[in-house]
């Protein structure tokens, strides 16, 4: 009961004029940076942190956390109408989501994404403040090889998502990973693959210019050469009550997408290292393990765009979690968070809970109010954004190759990456042609930096020993129940060509 | 453009020749265009944390006619950071706020063909000291028990830290030479990560800057054992120092601002009057105080003589290390 | 199509032994109580790379895969050419920007596709290709206080008469 007092208190801390105008101008901020691919919360937070020295410490974070929220609402609108994730945490959304937008039900994508990212996030804003000193102590029970556990359940998801040709989806997984390890290796301190010797590769390659080289240019270039420049999306047309009959049918068809998504994005998000993108990614590959209708998924089910959206709105406010009750940053963003904290003198840790209640609290209040503003504010705009899909493709397509490459400096600040970006582009471009899946590579840039270092820094502790991933309670588990969901499909083929060969 | 250049410098020898203070100098000059403030690390580390602050200074009182914009250019333990200096295309508006890998990447990755000492030195914001953490669980409260216990394990003693050649990497392994200590080393990705996994009491001990390890020290959790400071710091008065214990060694993360190499006098005075006056505000003295920085103010001069020591002591400490 | 598939089987079949041959300049194997080397997982990861380069290229033989019963011409002539115009558009843009600035890559990449290949009206061209720009401009510079980059000196004198408006 003295949850709900603090909560209470912290509501109407939110509730404050001030602060309820600074999360008004803090969602529709960063929906709209958020909305732009290359660019997501960690820039808007980042741009405004010196703004926040003007007002009190818990309106500033407040502000700073309206605009992450924003920005997590905005990334699926670039997903849905551009078919760029704007966001690692969105590719997954652009699964299902571009498919909808293509058969012209953009707005049932939008509708979907912002109704299940107001779930994802409410409910996650639930559990925090009812458990997250208990989550606390969780989360340091996830030391190396916990995570790696965890990687390695995120990639027994991917298996779903290929293609049907199995030696094209491994080797796009491969890739992936391998691209994952350019520029520097973290454990043995010294440069690694720095392709052919150009120094520009010391960086290593992003997520973002790959994602950008393949959806932003690749796909781009394969729609109009497909489409051979002439087809656009079906005519959309935006009424308030075609509105609220996509709001009911995103209920309808989403809400299954939605619960999976909210819960599993949570407790990921929770774990610091992990974050909102492995989260959104199991989601989705755990909505569709469980849908009655699996073969809908990847060509516009809406639980496919609720589940991944769901999750990474939840896992956005667990990742806050890590951040105020450990000082650790569980993404970029909530690192320039924590800095801003420091600034303004509080000091994250254990203690915040205790010695700094009213901000604590006051924050948390600011997740619901910040929620709701979120989602009746993008509801709002979803009619403009649904009315830049009826553009002209002719005018529309130079438009995504200027946000892509604008959008690609903005994200890397080199030219280097940019022509990386093309590069990607291009190749992506003949990939697809001769049906290489590369989403699993996408996927596993991201996944990758996790996984091998993990996995060398519990190799470390056990001097070696492979079974420290098996033995250890947590770890143990969850690794098991990973590689039954790896080897499953095989095993499944087996069965099936076993069957076929006795017939 | 040429033009102005020349104008610029003939000011400048003119000016000097009338040896004019200079503050007055710093008036002459303005930046053009938005000041590129790389930053040596990623997101959310100590450098990151002290470049948005002074940022948000300068930004909030105003101080500069164009911002300057924050870019983390972390990549290769900071190489990238050093050759978009290195290869700035306008030094006048480029700048960075480093660590040591100032000294050690360089060091390290000698085919970048980077001279740190031809960098412009512009202001010192403080040097971050280490100290040596264990979790209070260990039983262990000083300095002694500690080194009994790694003893003990003979080898098995684990302890994380962010990377090979990196600060925290130099400080354990001149420990493990001066006591004779078989530590097995977990490299991370940066320092909160390490101070997360001492929480969970995944490793067993580290070297942390005191800002990092602070939320888990006021929680009690964390328990000092010696620093690696000159003096005793004044945060931990009961904390004895490396040097109490007969080693003469101290080791100390710098947070400095520097210019790209061939950046003009004019440009480099006008940052050095404006961090100096970020340095001396409140909102910094504060800083300094709430996380445990030493200050350490140079002039340039001192700042060249300063680097050119580190760059030896670096290389000398690597030398043992490999 | 048929070729296609094998040819493109084999450049990657190459870039993965490249990656191979790179790894191996830190240690690839297992070390013995450190678990495995720098090396390790790039290099193993590239030879799966290349071991699916090889299934693809056997499920070629075998005559498994869609592309590779095809008969079919990979794109027609149109096809080459809207990939040509339009991908080498995207290649000029980028050349562009270190001569002429982002911005001025921007517009002219906008003349170019709006006029040359959209055939749109030259007033509605110059709108957008103005517009865009400048908007840009004001958001990445203004708001969000990224630099772009700004192409060779001449460009200079625009950019201070910029700086000067937003700041």
């Amino acid at each position: 009961m003295e949850v709900l007092s603090f909560l209470a208190s912290g509501v109407l801390t939110a509730l404050e004029p001030i602060n309820l105008g600074l999360i008004l101008i803090g969602v529709t901020v960063g929906l709209f940076i958020g909305a732009m691919p290359g660019l997501g919360s960690v820039n808007g937070v980042a741009i405004l942190l010196p703004i926040t020295f003007l007002v009190p410490p818990a309106s500033a974070i407040i502000f700073l956390a309206a605009i992450y929220y924003g920005a997590m609402y905005g990334g699926a609108i670039s997903s849905v109408t551009l078919g760029i994730p704007g966001a690692s945490t969105a590719v997954a959304t652009t699964f299902d989501g571009r498919p909808l937008a293509l058969q012209g039900r953009a707005s049932l994508a939008l509708v979907t994404a912002a109704l299940a990212s107001f779930v994802g996030g409410t409910v996650a804003t639930v559990f925090f403040s009812l458990f997250a000193p208990l989550l606390a102590t969780v989360a340091l029970n996830f030391g190396p090889p916990e995570i790696f556990a965890l990687m390695l359940l995120a990639f027994a998801t991917f298996v779903g998502l290929g293609g049907d040709d199995i030696p094209k989806t491994i080797f796009s997984i491969c890739f992936g990973l391998v691209l994952a390890t350019v520029g520097f290796d973290t454990i043995s301190g010294e440069p690694r693959l720095v392709l052919f010797d150009i120094q520009g590769f010391l960086r290593g390659i992003g997520f973002i210019v790959l994602a950008i080289g393949v959806y932003g240019i690749g796909e781009m270039l394969w729609t109009i050469e497909q489409t051979r420049g002439e087809i656009t999306t079906t005519n959309p047309k935006m009424t308030v009550k075609g509105l609220a009959s996509d709001a009911k049918e995103a209920v309808r068809r989403g809400w299954k997408g939605t619960w999976i998504g909210s819960l599993l994005g949570f407790f990921v998000g929770v774990l610091p290292a992990a974050g909102a993108t492995p989260g959104s990614l199991m989601s989705y590959g755990v909505a569709k393990m469980v849908s009655k209708t699996p073969e809908e998924y990847g060509h516009g089910s809406p639980d496919g765009v609720a589940a991944p959206e769901a999750a990474n709105n939840s896992a956005s406010t667990g990742s806050m979690l890590p951040m105020l009750t450990l000082g650790i940053p569980g993404s970029p963003t909530t690192a320039i968070l924590l800095g801003g904290m420091v600034i303004w003198g509080l000091t994250p840790g254990p203690r915040l809970f205790i010695d700094e209640s009213e901000f604590v609290w006051g924050l948390i209040g600011s997740f619901y109010i910040s929620n709701l503003a979120a989602v009746l504010i993008n509801l709002a705009f979803i009619p403009l954004f649904v009315w830049m899909l009826r553009m002209p493709f002719t005018i529309l397509a130079p438009l995504i190759f200027v946000l892509s490459i604008v959008g690609g400096f903005a994200a890397s600040r080199s030219m280097h990456d940019l022509w990386l970006i093309v590069i990607f582009g291009l190749g992506a471009f003949f990939m697809r042609k001769f049906d290489y899946p590369l989403a699993p590579a996408v996927l596993a840039i991201v996944l990758g930096p996790i996984a091998e270092p993990t996995l060398r820094q519990s190799l470390l502790l056990s001097s070696g020993d492979p079974a420290i991933f098996f033995t250890r309670p947590i770890a143990g588990p969850i690794t098991v129940i990973a590689i039954i969901l790896i080897l499953l499909p095989a095993i499944k083929l087996l069965r099936r060509k076993g069957r076929v060969a006795t017939s | 453009m040429k033009l102005s250049k020349r104008l610029f410098l003939g000011l400048a020898v003119g000016s000097t020749l009338a040896t004019l203070p200079m503050s007055a100098l710093a008036q002459d000059w303005e930046p053009t265009r938005p000041v590129d403030f790389t930053i040596m690390a990623g997101s959310g580390g100590g450098a990151d944390q002290i470049a948005r602050f002074v940022q948000s200074v300068v930004e909030a009182n105003d101080m500069t006619n164009r911002p300057l914009i924050p870019t983390n250019r972390g990549g290769g333990s900071g190489a990238e950071a050093l050759l978009h200096l290195k290869d700035a295309r306008d030094p006048d508006h480029t700048l960075m706020v480093t660590l040591n890998s100032f000294y050690t990447t360089p060091i390290r990755q000698e085919g970048l063909g980077v001279d740190v000492e031809q960098f412009t030195p512009i202001t010192m914001m403080g040097v971050d000291p280490f100290v040596l953490w264990v979790h209070k669980d260990s039983g262990i409260t000083t300095f002694e028990q500690y080194i009994e216990t790694v003893r003990e394990m003979n080898g098995e003693y684990v302890m994380g830290g962010t990377g090979s050649g990196q600060e925290d990497s130099i400080v354990i392994a001149y420990m493990s030479g001066a006591y004779d200590l078989d530590i097995k080393y977990i490299p991370y990705d940066g320092g909160g990560a390490v101070a997360k996994d001492l929480a969970g009491q995944q490793i067993m001990a580290t070297v942390n800057n005191p800002a990092e390890a602070k939320g888990f020290y006021e929680a009690g959790d964390f328990v000092p054992l010696l620093a690696f400071s000159d003096e005793r710091m004044d945060a931990y008065p009961d904390v004895p120092t490396l040097k109490e214990k007969g080693h003469d060694f101290s080791y100390y993360n710098q947070r400095a601002i520097v210019g790209a190499p061939g950046m003009s006098d004019q440009a480099a005075a006008y940052y050095r009057d404006l961090f100096g006056k970020v340095y001396e505000g409140d909102d910094w003295q504060t800083y300094l105080v709430s996380e445990s920085l030493s200050p350490l103010p140079m002039d340039e001069a001192e700042t060249r003589a300063y680097w050119a020591t580190q760059v030896e002591n670096h290389r000398k400490l690597l030398s043992e290390i490999d | 199509m048929r070729q296609g598939e094998i040819s493109l089987a084999g450049i990657l079949a190459l870039f993965s032994l490249y990656l191979m041959w790179k790894s191996t300049e830190l240690p690839i194997g297992y070390i013995r109580g450190q678990g495995p080397g720098g090396g390790f997982w790039p290099f193993w990861l590239s030879v799966g790379m290349l071991l699916s380069c090889l299934a693809i290229a056997w499920n070629w033989w075998r005559g498994k895969s869609p592309a590779a019963l095809s008969d079919e011409p990979l794109m027609d002539a149109f096809g080459w050419r809207t990939v040509l115009f339009v991908g080498g558009g995207v290649v000029g843009f980028v050349a562009m920007i270190s001569i002429v600035s982002m911005y001025g890559a921007v517009a002219l990449f906008l003349i170019y596709y709006l006029r040359f290949l959209g055939r749109h009206s030259w007033l509605l061209t110059l709108a957008i290709a103005v517009v865009l720009p400048v908007a840009l401009f004001f958001f990445f510079e203004g708001a969000m206080q990224i630099s772009m980059p700004q192409g060779l000196p001449f460009t200079q004198p625009f950019f201070d008469v910029m700086y000067d408006i937003i700041y």
